[in-house]
């Protein structure tokens, strides 16, 4: 075995060793990433899939801020017992504009990919005010102070932009109404079709039912969009994927 | 325990003379014989630096002792070849007297090891495994989750399939007759409840404020098995169901169709018909702007309409308030504010047999009428 006699040589020298090791762990890495890249079947186009309207997408970024993927998971595996559950098996194109997605990896809650419309508005609040006054059962924290801090849409269009240039496809008119758009969706008093024609299925709504728009508004967007894009009564998933 | 004293002179046993002697110590003097106990530390460190200083020895650099002597070996003993004495090289690799063997892996271990290489062939050709150009290689088996985790639903649906087809379409009055699909629809309800009903109204079907209790025989909407249908199907105030349940308590406060003076009146008025502790001058004042304001939905004496989804008021079950209590600053908030109370609809979510369990376990409770 004279080859493994030069294992020696490696073993002795600790940037040899440092030098072979990095070789190896990037030829498994492009073995197994690179394919992800260019494979038919690991990009599956699904209709409905749009990026989040400005509200939304405030309401995920305190979702990622508060640490709600610490202990809710946003990723319907497929198994029987998780589709009757939670509905129908996640997929990757509905996290394809989450910038980090949040799938996460550990359930101390349930799992939130499809909650979106499985609750009231009303719900969500009281239940984020204090979880136990719902579900008594719960050890989740309350978040009654979201309630209560106001936000703006001051820097929304660079919000947007900032996930342009990672690939959400914003169009400059989108970038351009955010501000507008951000307002209309938690007013119900304001016009929303230029919302709904940029977002199709927006919903338009004061969701924490208190006047101005807190980050409980945003949250909730956030919260009762999410699963809802894709209609799954006519979109049939390839079963070989 | 004392200072030993020469008084108590130790009495060494022949195992422990021995020790003392290989130590060099004196078994006589109490203050190091092996036989006080309590020298059994500093016998211990004595013996062991005697033994790193054989070691230290043996081992020291070339450069004190001379050209080495040659490599030590250990003698261990093969288990599965009895009696069957290896010689194990040394690395020659030595610190502070700890030696490095160059001991072979061992054999259970090694013959694992090739068993996995030789099984990851097989899983390779087995499963979807190596991406080509266009696909990955697909495997002899044909693996496929997503069709495994839709045969196994499937698998479920068709066992289910008789007496799901007959529940959906039996009349909903029939449902409680036939004992069979009673039993069926009421133990499938029950999951379908602690799965998706749970956590507005409560594992128990007990609700919270703001969440009616399913259990007792007071209903917003109706109480029929017709009724209690219809409202898990379309649902309460759901913005996203056109065929919803739907009116809406206007909100006397804050849009200032009543003042905050005659906001108390009315209260008191809801807490007099209901047989609560008030005022009666206020209530008297209150019930006229009852009868103006509230007796469209809540009828002129208060007793609700289930048309319309407006509680009687004069009865002891409150949906909003601690405890189901009444509570005069809860119902002043309800009166100024306006309570929205919604209920998602669950055409989309749940099929019509899961619908009707569902509405035959929540009539079963109790309350159903």
């Amino acid at each position: 075995m004279a080859l493994l006699d030069h294992h020696k040589i490696i073993e002795k020298n600790a940037t040899l060793l440092l030098v072979f090791s990095f070789l190896i762990v990037t030829i498994g890495g492009l073995v197994q990433i690179t394919p992800l890249f260019y494979l038919e079947n690991t990009i599956e186009e699904v209709e409905g899939v749009r990026p989040y309207t400005p509200l939304e997408l405030t309401g995920r970024d305190i979702y990622v801020r508060e640490g709600c993927y610490t202990c809710h998971s946003q990723m319907i595996r497929p198994m029987r017992d998780e589709v009757e559950r939670y509905g129908h098996y996640s997929l990757a194109a509905e996290s394809m504009y989450d910038h980090p997605f949040q799938w996460g990896s550990k359930r101390t809650g349930p799992d939130l990919a499809r909650v979106g419309g499985r609750y009231s508005d009303e719900w969500h609040v009281d239940h984020l005010v204090n979880p136990q006054a719902v579900v008594p059962e719960s050890i989740m924290p309350g978040y009654g102070f979201l309630r209560e801090r106001m936000i703006a849409p001051t820097h929304m269009s660079s919000r947007l932009t900032a996930d342009v240039r990672v690939g959400v496809p914003y169009t400059e008119e989108m970038v351009a109404e955010a501000r507008a758009d951000f307002l209309a969706q938690a007013n119900p008093d304001l016009d929303p079709s230029g919302l709904e024609e940029r977002y199709p299925g927006a919903q338009q709504r004061n969701f924490d039912r208190q006047p101005g728009i807190s980050e409980m508004d945003a949250l909730v967007a956030y919260l009762q969009v999410l699963g809802t894009m894709v209609d799954f009564s006519t979109f049939e998933p390839d079963p070989q994927r | 325990m004392a200072d030993p004293t020469d008084d108590d002179k130790p009495h060494p046993t022949p195992r422990e003379q021995q020790v003392a002697d290989n130590l060099h110590v004196d078994a006589s003097d109490p203050h190091e014989s092996p036989a006080n106990p309590e020298n059994r530390i500093g016998i211990d460190r004595r013996a062991a630096d005697d033994e790193n200083r054989e070691q230290i020895l043996a081992n020291a650099p070339e450069a004190i002792i001379g050209p080495t002597t040659p490599q030590r070996t250990r003698k261990t003993t093969a288990r599965r070849v009895a009696r069957n004495v290896v010689e194990v090289k040394s690395t020659g690799h030595s610190w502070d007297g700890i030696e490095e063997y160059d001991h072979p892996l061992p054999r259970w271990w090694l013959w694992t090891f090739y068993a996995t290489i030789i099984w990851s062939v097989g899983y390779v050709l087995a499963y979807p495994a190596i991406p080509l150009i266009n696909s990955a290689t697909q495997g002899l088996l044909g693996h496929s989750v997503r069709s495994e985790v839709a045969g196994e639903i499937q698998r479920f649906e068709e066992a289910n399939a008789p007496i799901a087809t007959r529940l959906a379409s039996v009349e909903l009055e029939q449902i409680g007759q036939d004992p069979e699909l009673l039993n069926y629809a009421s133990n499938a309800g029950g999951a379908i409840f602690r799965t998706f009903c749970a956590q507005c109204h409560g594992s128990g079907a007990q609700g919270s404020s703001g969440y009616p209790n399913l259990l007792d025989n007071e209903w917003l909407w109706g109480g029929t098995m017709e009724e209690i249908h219809t409202t898990v199907l379309h649902g309460i105030r759901d913005p996203l169901d056109p065929d919803t349940r739907y009116s809406e308590m206007p909100r006397f406060g804050t849009d200032q169709m009543l003042d905050d003076q005659q906001i108390d009146q009315v209260v008191h008025h809801v807490l007099a018909i209901s047989g609560n502790p008030h005022d009666a001058a206020l209530a008297a004042e209150g019930e006229v702007i009852f009868v103006d304001n509230c007796s469209a939905c809540h009828m002129e004496d208060g007793t609700g309409d289930q048309f319309q989804g407006a509680p009687d008021l004069t009865d002891a079950v409150w949906l909003y308030g601690a405890d189901g209590q009444a509570d005069p600053a809860t119902i002043r908030r309800i009166v100024h504010d306006g309570p929205f109370g919604v209920m998602p609809s669950w055409t989309d979510r749940l099929t019509e047999s899961e619908i009707r369990a569902v509405a035959t376990y929540v009539h079963g409770l109790g309350g159903g009428e």
